[in-house]
Parts: structure tokens; C-alpha cells; sequence
């Protein structure tokens, strides 16, 4: 690994002021910051190489386009996918959701089937099916929590029925870090035929995602929270649903050949992606996994589970912090809260030191009702944050905690 | 007092505090916590304003020609913000408050607090003290 100052030289956004402290990013969930890599490979594709891609006989828009389907193999061998025709650029998960419903929409869902999610799912992986079993007489079922705010799996079998379509889940919790099992989910769906799409925006930032060996049927994540530039992300598709899944979304480049009567559909990803495609996105993709891999995605496990260990341990210490999220299964996130205090307020005064933390539901309401919260305080790391960031950070949260109370 | 004395005296009692933000909030955070604002009665989900994370609730009273607002927040910041909004406006004619610009928020160095970006629903809980006023006018 290299040299963690080394490494935080690569985010020249982290070396500044915030309210006359250092910044201390730690809202890592939310977005990541972007290395120099990122930031340089975008701006020099738009330097030298940018042109629309596909079907152009001059050079620059080959080399477009050659870069644009060099991202695809990128993400394709980072994911461990044999036919990179099987990764999809969108917009980011909720893009990428949205498409899976809305394809299976045309044929696969049928009026009153059901969809299992879990308690934790975030609202990009949740609306898209509601509203699709609001218009269709479906129903959503929910896989509750265990007291340590892990999944309730042993529940799994008993919500399924003959109507069960498919388990939509996320395989980190945006809001509690907790890893779900996707191997026990899988393995009691592919028992029952039923379809498995896991959201892996939490995941994929954090750790080593092999969707050969996960063998779910589509898997989404944004570019953004992982080390990449916004507005691009992925949806991988199962060899089957790259054949099966109906086009929802039709458009300009996204065929073999049109009349006014009918169109041929290309059979491979670009059936998927209509319009012109973030190129130069695709290009900060490919950029970011390249740094995730050159740091090594392991080591950036590792790390952020230290930082994890470390912190909860040192709030744990902290009498009136309540912790969400207690499995001992995390990746990368705490939430928690201050006793008889407002979210809010503690973000607020963290923000007047310079710390970046995120509060309130974090698109995750139906999880705060089970929870019977209104919100938490979420701090999310990254490769580069520090121990002595986690150390400033408890010194400053036992600051507020006198300040409120 | 007229709206522009009370902002005056809210001036000056945040001048003690110089650039000491700490104190700053410390204070804003006691007047949060001092003032019973609202009766139980009115914290009702129709008296909410909802901003998106900490809520804010308002009564607005006409008694002979002059506004009365009580009003409350979940979160103990904003409650001192609201704290001072309610101080400012209340009891004062509808046209008074409407016209009412509220510089003091800026001169005592919390306009952050202001701002339409801010998930407080302040700036909300603002509109709708001048919109009921001017629905008493
Ligand atoms: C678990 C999870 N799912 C979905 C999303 C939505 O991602 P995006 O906004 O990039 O589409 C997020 C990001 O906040 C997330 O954390």
C-alpha cells in the first residue's frame, strides 16, 4: 500500500480550511472525493480525445470510443465478469434500479406479484418497486431486523410464496454499515427460482464485489461513491437477463436496424444505452477503479475497518452515544446518535469544526420507523482518512455533547 | 419596541461574544432550551412546517390588530433560532411584520442559518410568519 500522506496528496480537496480547521471529510457514503487520476483523466479526454462514440469513421471518435468500451473491460475484469457486455453504463444505482424495473415490467412482473425487500433498503431501491406494485396490484414484502440491527434471514423463506418474483437488497446499509449475507440470500432465491438484484452503492466503495461468484441476477453501483466522477454508474446483468431483459428505455444507438414499422434491438449492452453515454464519465470510472485497484481493494478494506473498530470503540466509551448497526459485520460506516439530542444539532456544531458528517434519514425512512428514530448522525470513511481524524473528530463530538447538554 | 429596537437589543447581546462562536451557540442553544414556546395543544401535525430534518412548529394569533406567535422545534439550534424569530415578530401589526427585513440574523453572524440550503426549516417557518400575517391584514 502506498503511504497514506501519500495517498491523501492525491485529494488536493481534502488540504483545505473549513470554518479555520482542517477538513474532515467523513461523508464518504454520500460521495467520495475524486483523486488527481480522476480529475486528469476527464480533463484530458476532453483535451484530446473527446468525439461521439460508436459508428464514427474518424479517428478521434474511435479512440472515444475505443476508451469508452475500455472502461467496460475495466469494470468488466474489477467485477470478475467474463462477457463485459454484461456491465451497463447508467447514470448511477437509482438509474440502474430503475431500468431493471421497468424492463421487467414488461413481462417478467405480473399484476400481483411480489418483490422482498429488506428493512434497510434505501429509497432508490425501494420506490422504483412500489411504484410498479402500486400500478400493479403487487406487493413489497420486508425481511425484518435482528436486535443487533443485522437482517433477520431466517425469516426469508417464510415471505416467500408462489407470486415471489424477486429480492431486491442492499448488500451494505447506506445508513448501517451492516454487510448482509447475500450468499444465504442467494442460495435460498435460486431454491425458490426467484430473481436477486442487490445494490451494491455501499459495497462496491468498500470491498472486493465478484459477481461471478456472487451469481446474483443484476447488480447496480454509482461511479461517485467510489472514487469516481457523478452522473455514471453500472447495472450488470446475468448472462440470461443480458438476453431476457426487455428494452425499457429505447433511443439512438441502441439498435441493429430501424423502420417505421420495427426495430432490431442490438443484442449485446448498447441495446441498454441509449442517447450519448457519459464518455467521459466512463473514462473517470475506469480511472477510479485503477486507483481502488493500484491501492489494492483489500487494503482498502482493511483500513476503513480499522477506522471503524477504532471509533465505535472510542464513542463506545462516550455514555450518552447510542450506536446503530452493532454486528461486528461492517463496512466503512457508523451511525449513531447523542441521548435526548436532535441529529441536526450535532451535525450542525461537528460542521462549525470543520467535520463533515451527514444527518437525518438518509433516504432510509422505513428503516428510522423500525428504529423508532427520526434520523442519525453518520460518519462514512475512506481511504483516506486518518486515526488522528477519528481523534479529532472525539474530541470535538465530546465538545458538542457539553455544548447540548 | 418596534421590530427594528428588538433587533437592536439582540445586536448587542450577541456583541459580548465577539467572534467566539462557541459562546455564540452556546447561548442560542440556552434560549432554546429556556423557553417553553408552544402549548402542547397546538404542536399538531397541521402546525408543522417541515423542513427536511428538524420540525418546526407555529400558532399564529390575531388579538386586536396584533400578531401573537408561539412556536417550537425539535432540534435545540434551530429552537433558538425560532426562539428569536417569535421575540422579533411577535406581537406587532401585520404589516409590521411583513415588512420586517430581519438583518439582525446577518449582523449577529448566523446567517448560514438563513440560507433556502439549509434542511432547518427556518426559512419556511419565516414565510409563513409573514404569510399568516398578511392573511390577518
Ligand atoms: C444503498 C444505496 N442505494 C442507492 C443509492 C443511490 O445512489 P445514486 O444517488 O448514486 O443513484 C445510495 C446513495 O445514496 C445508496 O447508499
Amino acid at each position: 500500500m502506498k503511504e497514506l500522506k501519500n495517498i491523501r496528496d492525491q485529494f488536493p480537496i481534502l488540504n483545505q480550511k473549513i470554518n479555520g480547521y482542517d477538513l474532515v471529510y467523513f461523508d464518504n457514503g454520500a460521495t467520495s472525493q475524486k483523486p488527481l487520476s480522476v480529475i486528469e483523466s476527464i480533463s484530458d479526454y476532453y483535451k484530446q480525445s473527446n468525439a461521439n462514440i460508436h459508428r464514427g469513421v474518424h479517428t478521434l471518435s474511435r479512440t472515444a470510443t475505443g476508451l469508452f468500451e475500455k472502461a467496460r473491460k475495466t469494470l468488466a475484469s474489477h467485477f470478475n465478469v467474463k462477457n463485459d457486455q454484461q456491465i451497463i453504463f447508467t447514470a448511477g444505482t437509482t438509474d440502474s434500479i430503475n431500468l431493471v424495473v421497468n424492463g421487467l415490467s414488461k413481462n417478467y412482473l405480473k399484476k400481483g406479484d411480489e418483490i422482498i425487500l429488506s428493512s434497510y433498503e434505501h429509497h432508490s431501491n425501494i420506490l422504483p418497486w412500489q411504484l410498479w406494485a402500486e400500478e400493479n396490484g403487487g406487493k413489497l414484502k420486508v425481511i425484518p431486523l435482528l436486535e443487533d440491527q443485522s437482517l433477520d434471514l431466517s425469516k426469508l423463506e417464510s415471505l416467500i410464496s408462489s407470486k415471489t418474483k424477486l429480492i431486491a437488497i442492499a448488500h451494505v446499509s447506506n445508513t448501517l454499515g451492516v454487510i448482509t449475507d447475500l450468499e444465504k440470500v442467494n442460495s435460498i432465491a435460486r431454491k425458490n427460482n426467484i430473481a436477486v438484484l442487490v445494490d451494491g452503492a455501499q459495497s462496491a466503495p468498500h470491498m472486493a464485489v465478484d459477481l461471478t461468484k456472487l451469481n446474483v441476477d443484476f447488480f447496480v453501483c454509482s461511479a461517485h461513491k467510489m472514487y469516481g466522477p457523478t452522473g455514471i454508474g453500472l447495472l450488470y446483468l446475468s448472462e440470461k437477463w443480458l438476453k431476457d431483459l426487455p428494452v425499457s428505455k429505447p433511443g439512438g444507438g441502441t439498435i441493429n436496424t430501424v423502420t417505421f414499422e420495427k426495430t432490431e434491438y442490438a443484442e449485446n449492452a448498447l441495446r441498454f444505452e441509449p442517447g450519448t453515454p457519459h464518455i467521459a464519465g466512463s473514462v473517470g470510472f475506469s480511472a477510479a477503479i485503477d486507483f481502488m485497484n493500484a491501492v489494492g481493494i483489500q487494503t482498502i478494506f482493511d483500513h476503513e475497518h480499522q477506522l471503524v473498530q477504532y471509533a465505535q470503540q472510542k464513542m463506545s466509551e462516550i455514555p450518552e452515544v447510542i450506536i446503530y448497526g452493532k454486528s461486528e459485520h461492517k463496512a466503512g460506516v457508523i451511525s449513531f446518535n447523542i441521548k435526548n439530542n436532535h441529529p441536526f444539532d450535532v451535525g450542525t456544531l461537528l460542521d462549525k469544526y470543520g467535520i463533515a458528517v451527514r444527518t437525518g434519514h438518509h433516504c432510509t425512512q422505513p428503516l428510522m420507523q423500525c428504529l423508532n428514530i427520526q434520523g442519525t448522525i453518520r460518519i462514512s470513511f475512506a481511504i483516506y482518512n486518518t486515526k488522528e481524524e477519528v481523534d479529532f473528530f472525539i474530541e470535538k463530538l465530546k465538545k458538542v455533547i457539553t455544548m447540548l447538554c | 419596541m418596534t421590530i427594528e429596537e428588538i433587533e437592536k437589543e439582540i445586536i448587542e447581546e450577541f456583541e459580548m461574544f465577539g467572534d467566539d462562536w462557541e459562546a455564540k451557540y452556546e447561548h442560542l442553544i440556552d434560549l432554546g432550551k429556556s423557553l417553553p414556546l408552544i402549548k402542547e395543544e397546538f404542536k399538531t401535525d397541521d402546525r408543522i412546517i417541515k423542513g427536511c430534518q428538524s420540525r418546526v412548529w407555529l400558532n399564529s394569533e390575531l388579538k386586536e390588530g396584533i400578531v401573537y406567535f408561539t412556536a417550537d422545534a425539535d432540534a435545540i439550534i434551530t429552537k433558538g433560532m425560532v426562539a428569536l424569530m417569535v421575540r422579533v415578530l411577535s406581537e406587532h401589526t401585520p404589516k409590521e411584520i411583513v415588512d420586517a427585513k430581519l438583518n439582525f440574523v446577518d449582523t449577529i453572524g448566523l446567517k448560514e442559518h438563513l440560507s433556502p440550503t439549509r434542511a432547518n426549516g427556518l426559512v419556511s417557518m419565516i414565510n409563513k410568519m409573514k404569510a399568516d400575517a398578511l392573511s390577518f391584514s
